[in-house]
């Protein structure tokens, strides 16, 4: 994956929307480089100070992006993230949610080894003190302040809180990645962790995972090879099996998924798993 | 979603496989009825579920009179959770041999897999487990799809004899019925040879994607949707995920992981969850509604409100609860933590228009929540 940077170009697909608005202007306030935007039914005009473009294709000729951001509704995903990829886009962060899984996974086929792919049904990522995109509260300083802990999460909303109590306790990220809620995903929780492993300015990672398919065990793997300290918080631990909990990918089946699986995979790792995600600062203080 | 066993066949057929002759029957006579329409039949109990024949809910029938009998006894039965209401009478073939397929969607690979095996009629998980061997899968590209060249590569190795060809055409008809109809699962088990050679879809389990059931409405109203609690039809209807549990701490959040994590925190802290409510997403607007649909939960004690904004706003979804409350008058007691975009705004206005003051982070909100719902209980109990 692709930690984004403040040097790297940024399309707005879905620029004019609501939301693609009020974020877009956020984003541009704190630092990320946004050159244009796709809509098709308002090409030639400018949105957020940047041009509007008929498609991302039309938008690479005219100014070179590195990364495209999706404010797109479900059923029109496939053919935004299709029109990235051939622009040849080399970053795009899908935020949408409840988009057909096979549409995702056209999507996913379809991306090129150049291509990388955060989400879908992520909150997005941030780079402390740089950029950020999706629809994270970069600004707010007693969430994010520039540190060298690296986070992780499928949650947005419990990312944003452990973030918050990372902060509390007197420490700051480095990045925030949202690797999203569903259970096929571009980034998986191991991919995010090589990219934070390798991330300059990071000094431990802080991974927030939960019930449902098997990115924490795999990600466990990767932990024990880490000379970083790795500290994780499974949600779920509390929810009944069978039922999907608010995200697609949040399901236990059977003895797959379970939380009992994930803490042992990640305690086997050296990984120390929180009870609540307010030990994190203690648990920061131990291992850093 | 799932569907029953009846109103997944027709989508195998459509695709070019065989399907026993069958009627979908609601009462005994109609059994008899189709009885003498189709001749000898098995009489399969319709629910969303599998495990069907160990439960007593699959019996065979030589006269429209055991139909009558069979439909008789199998109709009103509770199978894992589901009455039956209705059953599938089904003309009986003879039956060779069984295999088992399906096509489903694989995170490992992000994409189809299709999975074939020569020991038809037994639990996947067991054959992959003991027989592994007998197990053969393969991932597709769905860009460019799944062919007879690559079912034959899928099936090479497996002691098919003449059958090999037939199989890999209904292999890609089975792949061809999954992607039509957006499945997330496609499974047919077993998949019978028939005498003559041919090939029987004897049993056929489908899950339509959630996602793309928009695309698929008129599909989707043939669909079993899950069974929900009153509480939990207001939340389809309002379109907020609300589960119903059974304990006496209300939980109201945004997000998904957040409000699993604070179920987490109040089971952490001793207490037990009166539900799962989240407003986040598209959702977070609907606080008010959500409020009273956790509030109305029988034998609820307290509440915790878990606002971390992001996508969602603080201030926004506070909004709606304010609102609710002045129409609601809560009884029990309410803990707050309040965190993320538009939090200063959100303690505002608890401040001035309730009084309130969130506590410092979702552990004392969720243990005061826990310690009030205990001392409630001992009232009760006094």
């Amino acid at each position: 994956m692709i930690i984004l940077r403040k040097e790297h170009r940024v399309l707005v697909q879905g620029i004019t929307g609501k939301q693609g608005t009020f974020w877009t202007e956020l984003m541009q306030a704190y630092g990320t480089n946004v050159v244009g935007g796709v809509n098709p039914k308002k090409a030639g005009t400018e949105h957020c100070g940047v041009p509007v473009f008929a498609s991302a294709v039309d938008a690479m000729k005219e100014v070179e992006f590195d990364a495209s951001i999706l404010f797109i509704p479900p059923l029109g995903v496939k053919d935004a993230a299709l029109d990235a990829i051939e622009a040849g886009a080399k970053n795009l962060c899908i935020l949408t949610e409840h988009i057909p899984v096979q549409d995702v996974m056209y999507i996913m086929a379809a991306r090129g080894a150049e291509t990388h792919i955060t989400g879908p049904n992520t909150a997005g990522s941030v780079t402390i003190g740089e950029c950020f995109q999706g629809f994270m509260p970069a600004f707010n300083e007693r969430i994010f302040k520039k540190g060298s802990v690296g986070v992780i999460s499928r949650s947005g909303s419990l990312g944003t809180l452990m973030c918050q109590n990372i902060v509390s306790a007197g420490y700051g990220q480095s990045a925030f990645v949202g690797i999203g809620g569903d259970p096929i995903i571009g980034t998986t929780t191991r991919d995010a962790l090589e990219a934070l492993d390798g991330f300059e300015g990071t000094d431990a990672v802080v991974m927030v995972g939960e019930i449902g398919g098997t990115m924490e065990e795999e990600a466990a793997e990767y932990a024990a090879t880490m000379s970083k300290p790795v500290i994780a918080f499974i949600a779920g631990g509390a929810a009944p099996k069978g039922k999907k909990m608010g995200h697609a990918g949040a399901i236990v089946m059977g003895d797959r998924g379970t939380y009992a699986s994930k803490k042992q995979a990640l305690e086997a790792a050296g990984v120390t798993v929180l009870a609540t995600p307010s030990h994190v600062g203690d648990a920061l203080k131990e291992s850093l | 979603m799932n569907f029953e066993e009846y109103a997944a066949k027709p989508l195998l057929k459509a695709a070019g496989i065989a399907i026993p002759d069958g009627r979908y029957v609601r009462t005994p006579e109609d059994a008899a009825e189709a009885f003498d329409a189709i001749g000898p039949s098995v009489i399969k109990a319709q629910v969303p579920t599998g495990k069907r024949g160990k439960a007593g809910g699959i019996k065979i029938a030589d006269t429209a009179d055991e139909a009558r009998d069979a439909a008789q006894a199998i109709l009103g039965m509770e199978i894992a959770g589901h009455r039956v209401e209705g059953v599938l009478v089904e003309g009986r073939s003879d039956i060779h041999r069984e295999f088992y397929a399906a096509v489903m969607n694989d995170s490992g690979s992000k994409g189809p897999l299709v999975l074939f095996s020569t020991e038809g009629g037994m639990d996947i998980e067991e054959v992959a487990a003991e027989t592994p061997d007998k197990l053969k899968q393969t991932a597709v590209d769905i860009r460019t799809g799944f062919d007879a060249d690559a079912a034959r590569a899928l099936l090479d190795g497996l002691d098919l004899g003449e059958a090999v060809d037939a199989i890999a055409d209904f292999l890609v008809n089975l792949y061809t019925a999954y992607r039509d109809n957006d499945a997330e699962l496609l499974e047919v088990n077993p998949l019978a040879q028939v005498a003559g050679g041919g090939l029987v879809a004897l049993d056929c389990k489908f899950v339509l994607d959630d996602s793309a059931i928009k695309r698929h409405e008129d599909l989707a109203a043939k669909g079993s949707p899950e069974k929900l609690t009153e509480l939990e039809q207001r939340g389809e209807d309002a379109v907020i995920k609300y589960i119903e549990l059974d304990g006496d701490v209300g939980v109201l959040a945004n997000g998904a992981g957040l409000t699993m994590t604070t179920m987490d925190v109040v089971r952490h802290h001793g207490g037990k969850p009166a539900n799962f409510c989240e407003i986040g997403g598209e959702a977070y607007t609907k606080a008010q509604t959500a409020l009273g649909m956790v509030l109305d939960k029988p034998g609820i004690k307290s509440l915790v409100v878990n606002f971390c904004g992001a996508f969602a706003r603080c201030e926004v979804m506070m909004e709606g609860l304010l609102n609710a409350w002045d129409e609601l008058q809560p009884e029990i007691p309410v803990f707050f933590s309040i965190a993320g975009t538009g939090d200063e705004e959100a303690i505002k206005m608890l401040k001035d228009r309730l009084g309130l003051v969130p506590y410092p982070d979702m552990d004392a909100a969720s243990k005061a929540a826990v310690d009030a719902a205990r001392d409630a209980a001992k009232g009760d109990g006094a």
